[in-house]
């Protein structure tokens, strides 16, 4: 049979072409972004608010903390240790007293939330073997502030202690001298540090797989999706041009959020940014992976929304060791962390930029991340080619 | 007369989706420059028909080529030549009509002074110059079927399929939209598959498919259909004649009756007799003042009568 139409060239059958389609998704994929000012403000203004809450609301750090002394020694031993509380810069001393006193009634009061109280006799012990200890109360409603309190005491003492036998020519072999902890990375223990690593990750998450799946899913809602399949568009184009966007969105956004916390937070960046930016390039690959299983997943851009902010945003925060760490979390929670992406990205970029750990550092995390990223894609790739029928 | 060449063809299309049987093996040829019609009730399988032949679903059985080219080994190059418009307005509604034609004119590898020339020619006959920077989605019904043609037309496709185009459009833009797909095919020999639910659209069809659960039930062209009707229809006007359907009914000859605001129509066998007694059983009955008025049967009588064919078999 002779058919009507003489095919003397296919429309898209060039490169060129091809590379033409891939563009026009992609243009019409920011116009979208654009359009939706909605969206950009998601993406902008979230990660800006929660680093400016984390930086200076949230502190995970303790400042200030208000002491009591009772100085019941009151040598000038005594009141160099008092002094040494109060230069450390952790603590701000409500008042000093001589005698004795209920530390019960001060926490009551609220005028204190620790008490240090300094035997009699303090100054004249130091030289001995086994020096009086001092003690040091602390008012444990607000557990996380008790617990940072009594390690700085602890440090503060001990260095006074130390610094004492130096100035008498002591020292070196003596016993009495409990563990010695440094901190190391992070000596100031900046909750800053930590939180603009975690940060990033969420916000990558965010940024590509919630917005990877809405696009998508809007795409099939509007039956857009339907009218250029019937055009020499493939699967393969139709996905990069439209999540290629976010991730260029997203990579800006990395950048800004960590120039920023560089110069308003002074976090500090040990590593070699290229291989933070390539390591980064897996996990957003990742991200967007769940975002297209997602969207073949949902029918409205709500539950879509819905699905991605439960499946990969929180665990991106609670069960990534972002905020709680993930070594005081039950066994059972432990494993489950290991399905999160976040949790290996968090060491990859904490690692470089606070420790300025290289490759050879990272394997461990990023190969779990590779392997994470070749499935989710895989089958997600699948899922999608599937769900257009 | 040379054999047109046939443009689209099915052999034997099935397709199931569970337990529902969308097509239960559709045979259809359209020829070139065809204007071709597919109408039936909803949930015939007209979609799913139109669908298999776009490429967007696989059949499970048949075959079938669109151009010349297989349905299974030339998919790509088939959605590459085809113009499609889907029964839901598909395009972007935050874009503008120009963003939107643009788009669909960069898919298609429309470029430079070709694609200027075709925009000038599309925007003329659907008369959306004016709303160039409009968002899509603030434009009116019948103007936004005109833009969703326009984007299916950019790469001038020698085959254009639409599904149920004009549905929930006001009268004056349907006839409007009919009137460019006249052209389309007339003027410049585009071969058209539509489907509609509008009996007077189907009529505007060069040939007509008649689709009812899955099955093409009759295919002919709207004159050869009404002339097939086995039945005469007669009309019987008159004031308050509703109470009377039902003593119509028993008269032996008598198909059906069905009462439409003014007016009683009657389908029976072409026999005189069967006037006369419809007469005599309105008189008898008490009815006064009233006419009988034969008629010539429409589309719909038609097919109404093959839906209820179908039925009893």
């Amino acid at each position: 049979m002779a058919a009507g139409i003489e095919i003397d060239h296919i429309p898209g059958s060039s490169r060129k072409a091809a590379f033409r389609r891939l563009t026009a998704i992609m243009r019409k994929e920011f116009l979208h972004i654009q359009r939706d000012p909605r969206t950009l403000l998601i993406i902008f203004i979230l990660p800006i608010v929660m680093m400016l809450l984390f930086g200076y609301a949230v502190r995970l750090d303790v400042k200030n903390i208000s002491l009591a002394v009772a100085d019941r020694d009151n040598s000038a031993e005594s009141r160099q240790l008092i002094r040494a509380f109060e230069q450390s810069g952790y603590y701000h001393i409500t008042r000093v007293e001589h005698g004795d006193w209920d530390a019960h009634d001060i926490f009551l009061s609220g005028e204190a939330v620790a008490v240090l109280s300094v035997p009699v006799d303090y100054g004249r012990s130091l030289s001995e073997a086994s020096p009086r200890p001092v003690q040091f109360m602390t008012d444990a409603a607000e557990s996380n502030t008790a617990t940072i309190a009594a390690q700085y005491a602890q440090q503060i003492v001990l260095q006074h202690t130390l610094a004492t036998w130096d100035s008498m020519g002591l020292g070196h072999g003596r016993s009495g001298v409990g563990i010695r902890s440094v901190i190391l990375f992070n000596p100031e223990l900046e909750s800053t540090f930590n939180i603009v690593p975690g940060l990033v990750a969420v916000l990558f998450m965010m940024a590509c797989a919630l917005l990877t799946s809405v696009t998508i899913v809007r795409e099939k809602e509007t039956g857009t999706l339907e009218q250029i399949l019937v055009s020499p568009v493939n699967v393969g184009e139709i996905i990069i041009g439209k999540v290629l966007p976010y991730v260029i969105l997203s990579s800006l956004l990395g950048i800004l959020v960590v120039v920023f916390s560089m110069h308003h937070f002074h976090v500090p960046f040990e590593g070699r940014p290229v291989e933070l930016a390539l390591f980064s390039l897996v996990y957003l690959l990742c991200a967007l992976s769940f975002g297209i299983l997602i969207s073949t997943k949902a029918r409205t851009m709500q539950v879509a929304l819905m699905i991605a902010l439960i499946s990969t945003m929180l665990p991106s925060v609670m069960l990534s060791g972002f905020i709680f760490p993930i070594a005081s979390m039950p066994a059972p929670i432990q494993l489950i962390t290991r399905l999160v992406p976040a949790r290996y990205y968090l060491v990859i970029i904490r690692g470089i930029m606070l420790k300025g750990a290289t490759m050879s550092d990272l394997q461990e995390p990023l190969i779990a991340l590779g392997i994470f990223a070749f499935v989710v894609l895989t089958v997600s790739v699948k899922r999608f080619r599937a769900s257009l029928e | 007369m040379a054999q047109k060449p046939v443009d689209i063809l099915a052999v034997g299309l099935q397709k199931q989706y569970g337990d529902i049987r969308a097509l239960q093996g559709i045979d259809l040829s359209v020829t070139h420059g065809e204007r071709f019609g597919l109408i039936g009730p909803d949930g015939a399988g007209k979609t799913t028909l139109i669908r298999v032949l776009c490429g967007l679903i696989r059949q499970d059985k048949g075959t079938f080529q669109v151009a010349g080219l297989d349905g299974m080994r030339s998919i790509r190059t088939i959605k590459s030549i085809l113009g499609y418009m889907p029964q839901k307005f598909s395009l972007y509604p935050d874009l503008t009509v120009g963003e939107n034609l643009r788009f669909f004119a960069d898919l298609f590898h429309v470029i430079g002074a070709q694609r200027q020339s075709r925009e000038e020619r599309l925007l003329h006959f659907s008369r959306l110059g004016p709303f160039w920077k409009r968002r899509a989605g603030a434009l009116s019904g019948g103007m936004k079927q005109k833009l969703a043609l326009s984007c299916a037309l950019i790469h001038t496709p020698a085959i254009l399929i639409l599904d149920e185009p004009t549905t929930g459009v006001d009268p004056v833009s349907r006839r409007e939209f009919w009137e460019i797909l006249r052209e389309l095919s007339d003027r410049d020999g585009t071969t058209i598959l539509v489907s509609t639910p509008y009996m007077d659209e189907a009529t505007r069809c060069h040939r007509v498919g008649f689709m009812n659960e899955g099955r093409l039930l009759a295919t002919d062209t709207p004159d050869n259909l009404i002339h097939g009707y086995p039945y005469r229809v007669i009309q019987v006007h008159g004031e308050n004649l509703f109470p009377f359907r039902k003593a119509l009914e028993t008269i032996p000859g008598v198909r059906s009756v069905c009462a439409l605001g003014e007016y009683l129509r009657v389908s029976t066998e072409k026999t005189d007799a069967v006037v006369h007694a419809i007469g005599d059983r309105l008189t008898h009955a008490g009815a006064t003042g009233f006419r009988i008025r034969t008629v010539a049967p429409l589309l719909e009588d038609m097919f109404v009568n093959l839906l209820e064919s179908g039925r009893v078999s």
